[in-house]
């Protein structure tokens, strides 16, 4: 009987020493990705905040199968964010909202040469960790699925991959900072087609932004302590962002946008860059309002461009759009998460 | 002197930025221009083309009529930067590590062969010392980088780095007026937009 355990136990110990092997030589052979040099540091801040500054002034796109992302990456968007549904489709269909099919993901990623996003239910560390694992470029931890966690966000600095967050407000945009976002978006209203959820949202974040500036400017330390204290954010991080004047990382509108001068007017109001969900899909002329909205969030400041993308599309082929004050409080995507 | 940098999309404040850093290094007084226009072109005396998609920028540039005269002012000797995705959008032979060929407007302006997503994904994105000839150590950030993988003519290779799927690639490329750089200098050295605004006085 023991000869037979230590027997098996052996063939176990070969199998393994096997593997292990097959492991180096397949790396040997580059199957893996190659780290180039032994020293080289991999997931750091400047690396992790890196990705989101290649995005600026560009256009992500709600997609949900290759041949959609295939159009986006056609008409110059930045980057796709592979859902299993458009938001208007979660808010039409109800129950439980995860993050999206690993294989539809691994599909586009197999297809499309610009950055993949998927989105996480928040504080679902899990879905991060398989989205991580797949390779996808960066994680969205969004209020359009449903949460998980009540009481915590992801702590995002335990992952590689940077992680955008969406916000209502500059407290709000400041805990998800603290807690290792590398990107921050507006939440505005998902699925509506109406931006005037991300107006508002745009609005409050940086008239925030510019009280601290000005108490920064006073010298009135009071001041930037108290709100650090009620925002239950790091007071070097309020200090931060006064100083700078915006905030310290990339900043995206989304939600409701769906049109070219849409877009415009979040690059208007201060934004990086606009993450654009139902608003193209969901249209009857996806493919010019895709290249209609990158055109004109690279060229907001000049009129005539936003003109020339406005002509490319036809407000009869717009998604129809949801009035934000026809939904129950129940019915609200933004509240979640906070 | 005035330094453009490229503005359709991308890191364009932090080359700009470099660009105030370097000249304040130099001592040189400088005016930085956002170039959106083609008649911006023949305004500044040094450009950089910064990171981002190279898909995007290169989309852009043939809507807004910027790639063929962004072609000529570098051919005919405007000093030029790019990084990244300018450096893909520089490049003349361009695929993509996964995907393939693809066929992206480019500018084809340098002798070199760029792979792009060469060292795979955001998660093996890197920053690393490099040495790199005429520069010294280099801090440098590669974020979903591409390698040059072969130069020719009067093209010059720098900072070799092994690949275990195409042997030796490079960080960077310098051809006369023109640098390309595989990783984002404007993230963490002023060192090469200070070469720039130095080839730029000559």
């Amino acid at each position: 009987m023991m000869a037979e355990v230590s027997k098996e136990l052996e063939r176990l110990r070969d199998l393994f020493y096997g593997l292990a092997e097959l492991r180096d030589r397949l790396r040997e052979a580059g199957a893996t990705w190659p780290r180039p040099l032994p020293e080289a540091a991999v997931g750091t801040v400047r690396v992790k905040t890196g990705l989101p500054a290649m995005l600026r002034r560009g256009v992500i796109m709600d997609v949900t199968n290759v041949e959609q992302a295939e159009t986006a990456e056609d008409a110059g968007a930045v980057g796709v964010m592979v859902l299993d549904k458009l938001p208007y489709d979660v808010r039409k269909a109800g129950g439980v909202a995860r993050m999206a099919d690993v294989k539809v993901i691994e599909e586009v990623m197999a297809h499309v040469t610009i950055p993949v996003s998927a989105k996480v239910r928040i504080g679902h560390f899990y879905e991060a960790v398989v989205l991580q694992q797949i390779g996808v470029d960066l994680i969205d931890e969004s209020e359009v699925l449903t949460p998980v966690d009540e009481q915590h966000h992801i702590n995002k600095w335990a992952f590689a991959v940077p992680f955008v967050n969406g916000c209502r407000e500059l407290c709000e945009a400041l805990r998800r900072i603290s807690e290792g976002a590398s990107m921050i978006r507006s939440k505005g209203e998902a699925g509506t087609g109406n931006v005037a959820e991300a107006v508002k949202h745009f609005k409050t974040l940086y008239g925030a932004v510019e009280e601290l500036a000005a108490a920064l400017r006073a010298g009135d330390e009071e001041r930037l302590r108290d709100y650090a204290r009620r925002c239950q954010a790091p007071y070097e991080l309020v200090t931060l962002t006064a100083k700078l004047g915006r905030l310290p990382v990339v900043t995206f509108a989304a939600g409701g946008i769906a049109t070219p001068a849409d877009a415009a007017l979040m690059m208007w109001l201060g934004a990086d860059g606009v993450f654009v969900g139902s608003g193209i899909f969901k249209s009857q002329d996806p493919r010019e309002r895709a290249e209609a909205i990158v055109l004109a969030t690279a060229f907001w400041d000049d009129p005539e461009k936003v003109v020339e993308a406005q002509r490319m599309v036809s407000e009869r082929g717009a998604m129809a759009g949801i009035d934000v004050r026809a939904l129950k409080p129940e019915e609200l995507l933004q509240t979640r998460g906070i | 002197m005035k330094a453009g940098v490229l503005a359709l999309q991308g890191d364009v404040e932090e080359h700009g930025e470099a660009f105030r850093r370097a000249a304040g290094e130099l001592g040189v007084s400088l005016e930085v221009v956002y170039v959106k226009r083609p008649a911006q072109l023949k305004e500044v005396d040094v450009l950089a083309i910064p990171g981002g998609e190279s898909t995007t920028i290169g989309v852009l540039a043939k809507r807004a009529g910027l790639l063929e005269p962004l072609r000529d002012a570098v051919k005919s000797g405007l000093p030029t930067l790019g990084t990244c995705a300018g450096a893909v959008l520089m490049s003349s032979d361009v695929v993509d590590a996964v995907v393939g060929r693809t066929d992206q407007p480019l500018l084809g302006v340098l002798e070199a062969a760029v792979v792009r997503n060469a060292f795979g994904r955001q998660r093996e994105s890197f920053e690393a010392d490099l040495q790199l000839e005429d520069f010294g150590q280099v801090r440098a950030v590669f974020i979903r980088a591409p390698a040059f993988v072969k130069t020719w003519g009067g093209a010059k290779p720098l900072g070799p780095l092994p690949h275990g799927r195409y042997g030796t690639v490079y960080a960077a490329v310098v051809q006369r007026h023109m640098v390309a750089t595989a990783f984002h200098p404007e993230l963490s050295t002023t060192a090469f937009h200070r070469l720039m605004l130095e080839i730029a006085r000559r």
